[in-house]
């Protein structure tokens, strides 16, 4: 496959994966915003918010205060802000239209009418009534592009650029949403139990669709540690972290490649060190140590994945490189981490 | 001016034969449900997405090309002749484009100026001397047919032009065939309609054909400038439809004169090149320096014989419209016969009596840029206002040279839906020929029609809209 098709391939689902999973956090805080009993400081949730997406500076840059709003807007709406909804659904679309000869006609469709759709809201802004179905809407269009993928793609490597895409995407946003609403809601790990605390456990399980699974895994009360057992090492749980590096890991053994080694070992040794993990040894280290260690080698694999397949450098005569310079050619996303960053 | 020649309706306003079939249908539908088709046909066609980008103006906007559901229907008898005369023309451009490119003896003979030849900027020296599988230079070639009444002729077809560079459009006839047999299957059933779908696949089989020698299962992508460019649709279309590789420049790269792309799995040989690219964009290192389109050492490879492409370096000598005059004499030269299709009289305002004669007509007649195209930099004399037909003038007299004129053909009108109704608009065509090992072509092409009232641009730049053309299959 053409490294530039891989490309965008790869990032089209990515930014169709990051509009859902930013939906899902936006949902999650406004939930938990509604409980506010547990909440001294003023909009401390939505603060927590810019925080996960690493978007505080650009945020405080243009608007005045973290309210619900103020937050929803910039996060859900803002064509200024890279990582918006908005963007990143104008960012899967225009991956997918620089390769619509490579995706199905149907795939192509589906995006460009969620795009279309997504220009129709931007346009008339979101009512407040309308905040929860606009999420649903985010969540079933990225559904329904994962879907179509899933029923029409031949299972070769377009299918699997997009599947990596999607995966590596997932990790890094079910690590951030654990990350940061953990230590919102747990100032100190002994403060366990009361209603307060089941009804914010419920809201972040409801946010990666693990409310259900989780009754069922555990059939029994809703606790922080089993919550991060959960979302980190259960493998059947298809948002938990070794769920998804699990797949990663699968995928880049099989698209291989002249140059993949370096990429293969390091999805095997992070996918086993999920594998054989156990939550009692994560906390021991630290949640939070852990999570943002988990971070950098998933920014790290991001980046080795555009140096193994995507941009080989190695073969291009130094005069072009320098004159065309890769970002500038394509429709790629900063990653949240750079943006962090 | 008496009416154009309709091609629906004779001049006393009984249907045509051919179109009999499509009018009794007609007549049994009601018009509740042609506006609902209508309706239907401009949602699917955004949804799919197909569009074009502008130049100018609103750069960066995507606009729908219009599409009218009453199609241009064509009888069998008529096409066959259209089709030998394609062949007989497209067969003489391209032994022309190889003569001159070598031994040049229609030169020799006196038949064309060669000054004309040799001077023009459209003239590639570069490719003097090399030589292209199959002695094929347009592989593919769109050559714009008009119909009108001239002289005692009643709907006579004209060559307006031969586009041998990257004519473009043959997405949109591929597209509306789609949309009319989804809006009204039972039409089809009803009319022995001839096939268009096919295509893509005549095309592959062309490009394969002109492999360079000694390559047994050649690779052949399609090069195009990248999604800004107007007619990406086409381009992403066309690569999805051929199952080949859609590239840009910086997915290809030259190394000991092999083109190669780069893959995921490492770098893989490309053998032809369908580009969607013009010359002057295509090697930075033999062409425009600052090209950032193309590919760095191409031409190389390309006259070592590595690598062909389609359509040919140096073609825009052939469909240039001072040569255009010319190619009933080529088709003299090389086929020793008559033309089948006529040219439209042309006048060169490089020579003095025509000059004068033009200028003082330019009422009356359509003045055309030599080197122009897109329905960019021309006057139609009678849709102008004084003003425009005086600046234009100006701008004659400032470069005669780089001018032509025509008279204003009536081109042939087909009804057509507008808001006022259905009302007669003035139409074109475009068939799509390819030369390989030989020559082909699916009947029919793109018919596209001005639907503005009495304007007589088609293109899509200016607000033409397209239908579909069938070609009776008795």
């Amino acid at each position: 496959m053409l490294s530039s098709t891989a490309d965008h391939l790869y990032w089209m689902a990515r930014s169709m994966e990051r509009a859902e999973n930013t939906a899902r956090m936006l949902d999650v805080t406004y939930r938990m915003s509604l409980l506010k009993q547990t909440v001294a400081e003023p909009h401390h949730e939505w603060r927590a918010m810019l925080s996960i997406s690493g978007l505080h500076e650009d945020f405080e840059a243009r608007y005045d205060e973290p309210s619900a709003d103020n937050v929803m807007h910039f996060m859900a709406l803002d064509e200024k802000n890279p990582g918006s909804i908005y963007n990143s659904i104008f960012s899967a679309r225009e991956n997918a239209r620089a390769i619509r000869g490579a995706i199905t006609s149907e795939m192509w469709e589906a995006l460009n009418h969620t795009w279309l759709e997504m220009r129709q809201i931007h346009a008339e802004g979101i009512a407040e009534d309308g905040v929860s179905p606009f999420f649903e809407w985010v969540k079933e269009r990225s559904h329904l592009s994962r879907g179509i993928a899933h029923g029409t793609l031949l299972r070769d490597d377009t299918f699997r650029f997009l599947r990596l895409g999607t995966f590596l995407e997932r990790a890094d946003n079910t690590a951030r949403i654990l990350d940061v609403k953990y230590h919102i809601l747990l100032p100190s790990l002994s403060d366990v139990g009361g209603a307060a605390d089941y009804y914010q456990w419920g809201a972040l399980l409801r946010s990666v669709s693990g409310f259900e699974s989780y009754r069922k895994v555990y059939r029994d009360l809703i606790t922080p540690t089993r919550v991060a057992e959960l979302l980190i090492l259960r493998p059947d749980m298809p948002r938990s972290l070794t769920a998804c590096m699990n797949e990663v890991n699968r995928l880049v053994q099989e698209i291989n490649g002249p140059r993949s080694s370096e990429l293969v070992r390091r999805c095997g040794l992070l996918s086993g060190e999920l594998r054989y993990g156990s939550i009692d040894g994560i906390f021991a280290r630290g949640l939070h140590e852990y999570l943002s260690d988990f971070l950098e080698r998933i920014y790290e694999l991001g980046d080795l994945i555009n140096t193994t397949y995507f941009w080989s450098t190695d073969e291009l005569p130094p005069a072009l490189f320098g004159a065309l310079p890769p970002a500038a050619l394509s429709f790629n996303m900063p990653s949240s981490s750079q943006l962090m960053a | 001016m008496k009416p154009a020649y309709d091609e629906m309706l004779d001049p006393a306003g009984q249907v045509r034969p051919s179109y009999q079939g499509f009018a009794s249908w007609l007549d049994s539908t009601t018009p509740e449900f042609i506006a609902r088709k209508r309706e239907e046909a401009d949602l699917a066609f955004h949804r799919v997405g197909i569009t074009f980008a502008v130049y100018g103006e609103e750069a960066g906007k995507e606009r729908l090309i219009p599409f009218d559901i009453v199609p241009r229907i064509i009888p069998a008898v008529e096409w066959k002749r259209v089709e030998a005369g394609l062949r007989q023309r497209v067969k003489a451009l391209n032994a022309f484009l190889h003569d001159i490119y070598h031994g040049q003896e229609i030169l020799k003979a006196g038949r064309i100026p060669a000054a004309q030849v040799l001077n023009n900027s459209q003239y590639r020296a570069e490719m003097a001397g090399v030589d292209v599988p199959g002695q094929t230079y347009a592989h593919i070639a769109g050559v714009d047919l008009v119909r009108a009444d001239h002289g005692d002729k009643s709907g006579e077809y004209f060559v307006l032009e031969d586009n041998l560079r990257t004519p473009s459009g043959v997405s949109y006839m591929l597209e509306d065939r789609k949309m009319m047999m989804r809006l009204f299957p039972d039409l089809f059933a009803r009319m022995a309609v001839a096939p268009v779908e096919h295509y893509p696949d005549l095309l592959l089989d062309n490009l394969r054909s002109v492999a360079p020698a000694g390559v047994l299962n050649p690779n052949v992508v399609l090069l195009t400038p990248g999604q800004f460019n107007s007619a990406y649709f086409e381009h992403a279309f066309l690569a999805q439809q051929m199952g080949i590789e859609l590239v840009e420049g910086n997915d290809l790269f030259v190394r000991d004169n092999t083109v190669f792309m780069r893959t995921t799995q490492g770098p893989q040989r490309v053998d032809v090149i369908y580009r969607r690219i013009d010359d002057d964009f295509l090697d930075p290192l033999a062409f425009r320096k600052d090209s950032v389109l193309g590919v760095p050492g191409i031409f190389s490879a390309y006259r070592a014989g590595r690598v062909t492409l389609a359509n040919a370096i140096g073609t825009g000598i052939a469909d240039d419209k001072a040569m255009y005059i010319h190619v009933p004499e080529m088709i003299r030269f090389y086929c020793g016969e008559e033309p089948i299709l006529s040219n439209v009289p042309t006048w060169e305002l490089a020579k003095p009596d025509d000059r004068k004669y033009v200028l003082e007509h330019l009422a009356e007649l359509v003045v055309k840029e030599v080197h122009g195209s897109g329905g960019y930099g021309m006057l139609v004399g009678p849709t102008s206002s004084k003003e425009e037909i005086e600046a234009f003038r100006a701008k004659i007299l400032a470069a005669p040279e780089t001018y032509i004129a025509q008279p204003t053909l009536a081109l042939s009108t087909c009804p057509t839906y507008v808001d006022s109704g259905v009302a007669p608009r003035h139409i074109d065509l475009r068939p799509y020929v390819l030369s390989g090992k030989e020559i082909t072509m699916v009947p029919g092409g793109l018919t596209r029609v001005a639907l503005k009232e009495g304007s007589l641009v088609v293109n899509s730049s200016q607000g033409g809209g397209t239908k579909d053309t069938w070609v009776l299959e008795n």
